[in-house]
């Protein structure tokens, strides 16, 4: 808490803050609870589409897909308890986020986790690797949710700043949708799910809102700890709740535990509330006050139910084995009152907890450096041996085969997923109706760094266009904004400049922003991660694909295509560069792009093959569809620099022969026809399908061999 | 003619059981772990999941659960039982199925498909498939490597995993049991999931086959 900060709680209370207090405006006020270095920005976002049903400011955004059904989706980050512990750090990372969809009403139905990493050459970037994904698959499994999807990235900045980002996605009926504004003076809120012990004390504020040094790994007793058996049985008691409707409100318990649970649950609805520490079940003796309503203690809940209703929550509780607790009463006035031991530790206005937070518009510039770094463009040397090339493209752990990782996870739980995870877009369907959700989760670090309006520009639209090739039109999108320092002026205009321009690419595509989250303070010994916004689109689609396009299904004699802008230059952020990371990436032309995705779209639902151009370029597109379908291509002679740069907006379709693509509006060609055992560029062996197999099946597993 | 879907605490895959048994045409209902009637249940389903968080061995609290006694007491008169992975690992906790199960040899999660063989029709999951048949399940599991305990015989294998030639295959899981039945038949433990191979829109329905036998089982069952 900033001298400044404490200044202004004593102006609220007029008076000096008591400890416990104290500890409530430290945590609610870290960046990571109150968001004080980006609200004034956040406002860029437009949300105010038919279909939405809530938007950001909620724990889930929730949008209509008709027919009275409702999808919940959130994107979360928890980044810097990963990198003390990667395990649990992730896992409470998945159990967080969940937690926000069925606070709304929703049965969390899917999870997906884009994660970014130091190279894996680096035996701590190996380490906090396999930490984070046995931590998914540990907790995502055990909790019985399917993780359907997700990314990797690798950069040198990452490696103390590890990056862990989930995504989750909850359907329900409209009537099962339950909001967080307290009802009734009276009502009484029960503390639900597991005890309240010392782990996770101020995780918000010591971990997520500061940045790393040398003494960090003294910051483990800081990290939660997750048991996913307990939010099992939490999720299904909160149903059966909200079945009986037995809960006016429900909030859960997150960043700032207790303090946030009550503060936000009374403030939603104007009122106050009186809260009793000594009813909250306690894992450890002798805990104070300020530990109490700081700690972030996972699996908890908090429902505000009728007195009336009190002994049937506690039946239902009962029958699942969690713990219940009546710890306070909504009252009149607005203040909120803790008592422990029979004294009263707290007495605060319960708004000034959250709405009271300070709010800054803090310096921005543009980096000096940055015109240089534009004029350090790569260059492909003149002769490039293609087949040589895409050897050490489809061995880059960044581009290779990511089934020795999602294998761990279960994602065929729940008969719902059509599109699994490997190919572009997951889809999932909705049981008894034709309707498909398509989620893709979509990051570009190098290319962020180079130009962050740019960068944030193209990820929003590949996100869409991995949506559309199952055959979803790109419907609501959250963004998860991963930076460094807010107190930089450099990182803040990073931070402005991505905002923009997600902004501006959503509005192109009439796409809603319903929620998101940002995580600042990324940054170890002085050291900024690159501007690393991810986002993670919904796509929707009613009826699905009767065979939705799959990177799989390539046959002998099928024609292969490319649509969208050809460039050949646009090398800044590429694979092919590697490490040389300079250049401005290409401007996006913003009809070109739309109109790309609208193809993609309608193709879907007669094209086998849609594959989204991204890392790697059209030669690695190309490889991939070889791979999964076990095939052979011969591609046409062309430019080298054509089959290497990453020009944005573009989609390869492999058609039967015959296929009409129906596109005027956007450059296609016809690039080649699928056959043999052989990728082939005219004449020319670039690479044998079974050795682009092995290269691309062994890319991670080999690196992480022990 | 019902199927009882025993839910414990930590199941997770009971929905899916009810499902692909309804879109087959049967009966079933969810039956929770604290109920102690089951004479209704004309057959039970131990569906998948993480019963009571695994905590100590998978399966070994669940076996203490209220409802075990009506399942040991159906199992004992012939009804048609079937455990669906952790389902599996619960029978042999309870002692209704011999052997154990351990974690898989690689130490990880196993979610994909996987081969397994027929290879005996004396059950009420493989009566209608035919010995040699090949089919293709996923598998999704941690502690999915059976053993037979030391002084156990090995018999009552009913599906073994089997790579693309079609030979016995312990390199996925370090174990070549999928399927094991009791002697009398009617109580069998699967490993893979028959309930998430009944569609070809998710990648199989060979699943079908297996859950069908189940089905006449259970309509055989005197009224």
């Amino acid at each position: 808490m900033t001298d400044d900060e404490y200044d202004a709680v004593v102006g609220i209370l007029d008076r000096r803050p008591e400890d416990a207090e104290l500890a409530m405006y430290s945590v609610m006020w870290s960046e990571h609870c109150s968001y004080k270095s980006s609200r004034a920005w956040l406002g860029r976002f437009r949300s105010d589409y038919p279909w939405v049903v809530i938007g950001p400011g909620e724990n889930a955004g929730v949008v209509d897909l008709g027919d009275g059904w409702l999808a919940a989706l959130r994107i979360e980050s928890h980044n810097h308890p990963s990198f003390v512990e990667p395990y649990q750090g992730a896992a409470t990372g998945v159990g967080g986020i969940l937690r926000d969809i069925f606070t709304m009403g929703a049965r969390p139905v899917a999870v997906w986790d884009p994660l970014r990493f130091g190279p894996l050459e680096d035996a701590h970037n190996r380490y906090l690797f396999d930490g984070v994904v046995s931590g998914i698959a540990g907790y995502g499994n055990a909790v019985g949710v399917p993780t359907l999807g997700g990314e990797i990235e690798f950069a040198d900045r990452f490696s103390s700043n590890p990056l862990v980002n989930v995504m989750a996605l909850g359907l329900m009926k409209e009537e099962q949708l339950v909001t967080r504004a307290a009802a009734t003076v009276g009502h009484a809120a029960i503390l639900l799910g597991s005890s309240t012990g010392r782990d996770g004390i101020g995780g918000a504020s010591i971990l997520a809102s500061a940045a790393f040094d040398q003494t960090s790994t003294g910051k483990r007793p800081s990290v939660q700890v997750g048991d996913p058996f307990e939010e099992k049985k939490l999720i299904e008691a909160c149903l059966e709740l909200y079945d009986a409707g037995l809960v006016a409100a429900i909030q859960d318990l997150g960043a700032a535990g207790i303090s946030c649970a009550t503060a936000e649950s009374a403030a939603a609805g104007g009122l106050g509330m009186d809260v009793d520490l000594d009813a909250v079940p306690l894992r450890e003796a002798g805990m104070t006050a300020a530990e109490i309503l700081m700690s972030e203690s996972q699996e908890r809940m908090l429902a505000i139910v009728d007195p009336g209703d009190v002994d049937a929550v506690f039946a239902i509780a009962d029958k699942w084995d969690i713990s219940a607790s009546a710890i306070g009463t909504i009252t009149e006035g607005g203040k909120l009152r803790v008592t422990h031991h029979g004294v009263e530790v707290a007495s605060v206005p319960a708004g000034s907890l959250s709405e009271g937070a300070p709010r800054y518009e803090r310096r921005r510039q543009r980096p000096d450096d940055l015109e240089s770094i534009w004029a350090d463009a790569p260059r492909l040397s003149g002769q490039i041996d293609l087949g040589a090339t895409l050897h050490r493209l489809l061995d880059d752990p960044a581009l290779g085969d990511r089934s020795s990782i999602y294998q761990q996870y279960d994602h065929m739980l729940f008969l719902q997923t059509i599109v699994e995870p490997g190919h572009d877009g997951s889809l999932i369907r909705i049981k008894g109706t034709e309707k498909g959700v398509a989620v893709s989760t979509d990051g570009d670090a190098s290319r962020c760094f180079l130009d962050p309006r740019r960068g944030a520009e193209r990820i929003v639209f590949e996100s869409a266009l991995n949506v559309a090739v199952t055959g979803a039109r790109p419907y609501a999108l959250v963004d998860n904004l991963n930076f460094g320092n807010p107190e930089k002026p450099e990182i803040m205009w990073q931070f402005v400049e991505t905002v923009e321009g997600i902004a501006a690419a959503c509005d192109a595509l009439a796409v809603p922003v319903v929620g998101g989250n940002v995580s600042f303070y990324n940054e170890t010994d002085g050291v900024d991660i690159y501007p690393t916004p991810v986002v993670g689109m919904l796509g929707f689609c009613d009826p699905m694909p009767a065979h939705p396009p799959r990177l799989d299904r390539a046959e002998a004699g099928m024609d292969v295509w490319l649509i969208g802008q050809e460039d050949g230059t646009d090398l800044a952020g590429s694979r092919v560069a590697g490490h040389h990371l300079g250049g401005r990436p290409a401007a996006i032309d913003f009809d070109v792009a739309r109109r790309v995705v609208a193809h993609a779209t309608r193709l879907a639902d007669a094209a086998p093959v849609l594959h989204d151009v991204s890392a790697g370029g059209l030669m690695v597109a190309i490889a991939e569809i070889c791979i999964l379908s076990q095939v052979g291509v011969t591609l046409e002679e062309c430019d080298a620099a054509l089959m290497l740069d990453e020009a944005p907006s573009r989609l390869v379709a492999v058609t039967p022969v015959g296929f009409d693509l129906k596109i005027d509006d956007v450059p296609t060609r016809h690039l080649g026809v699928v056959g043999g055992d052989w990728i082939d560029q005219g004449p020319n062996h670039l690479m044998s399908v079974a050795e682009a197999t092995a290269v691309w099946r062994d890319a991670i597993p080999r690196r992480m061999a022990p | 003619m019902t199927v009882a879907v025993i839910v414990f605490p930590g199941s997770n895959c009971e929905h899916d059981a009810v499902y692909a048994l309804r879109a087959l045409g049967a009966e079933a209902e969810l039956v929770f772990h604290k109920e102690t009637d089951l004479s209704g249940a004309d057959g039970i389903i131990l569906p998948g999941g993480f019963a009571h968080g695994d905590y100590l061995r998978t399966g070994a609290i669940a076996r203490f659960s209220p409802i075990m006694a009506e399942v040991e007491r159906h199992a004992a008169a012939g009804t048609p039982i079937v455990g669906i992975c952790n389902g599996f690992q619960i029978l042999t906790e309870a002692g209704l199925l011999p052997g154990a199960m351990v974690a898989n040899r690689d130490l990880r999660f196993i979610c994909r498909h996987v081969l397994v063989r027929v290879e005996s029709t004396d059950s009420v999951l493989t009566s209608n498939a035919e010995v040699g048949q090949v089919l293709r399940i996923p598998l999704n599991s941690y502690e999915g490597n059976f053993v037979f305990g030391a002084a156990e015989t090995a018999e009552g294998v009913v599906l073994r995993y089997v790579d693309d030639r079609g030979e016995p295959d312990d390199t996925i899981n370090g174990s070549t049991v999928a399927g094991l039945a009791s002697p009398a038949g009617n109580v069998v433990g699967v490993m893979p999931h028959p309930e998430r191979a009944t569609e070809s829109i998710l990648g199989s329905s060979d699943g079908r086959v297996l859950l069908e036998a189940f089905m006449t089982s259970v309509a055989a069952v005197p009224a």
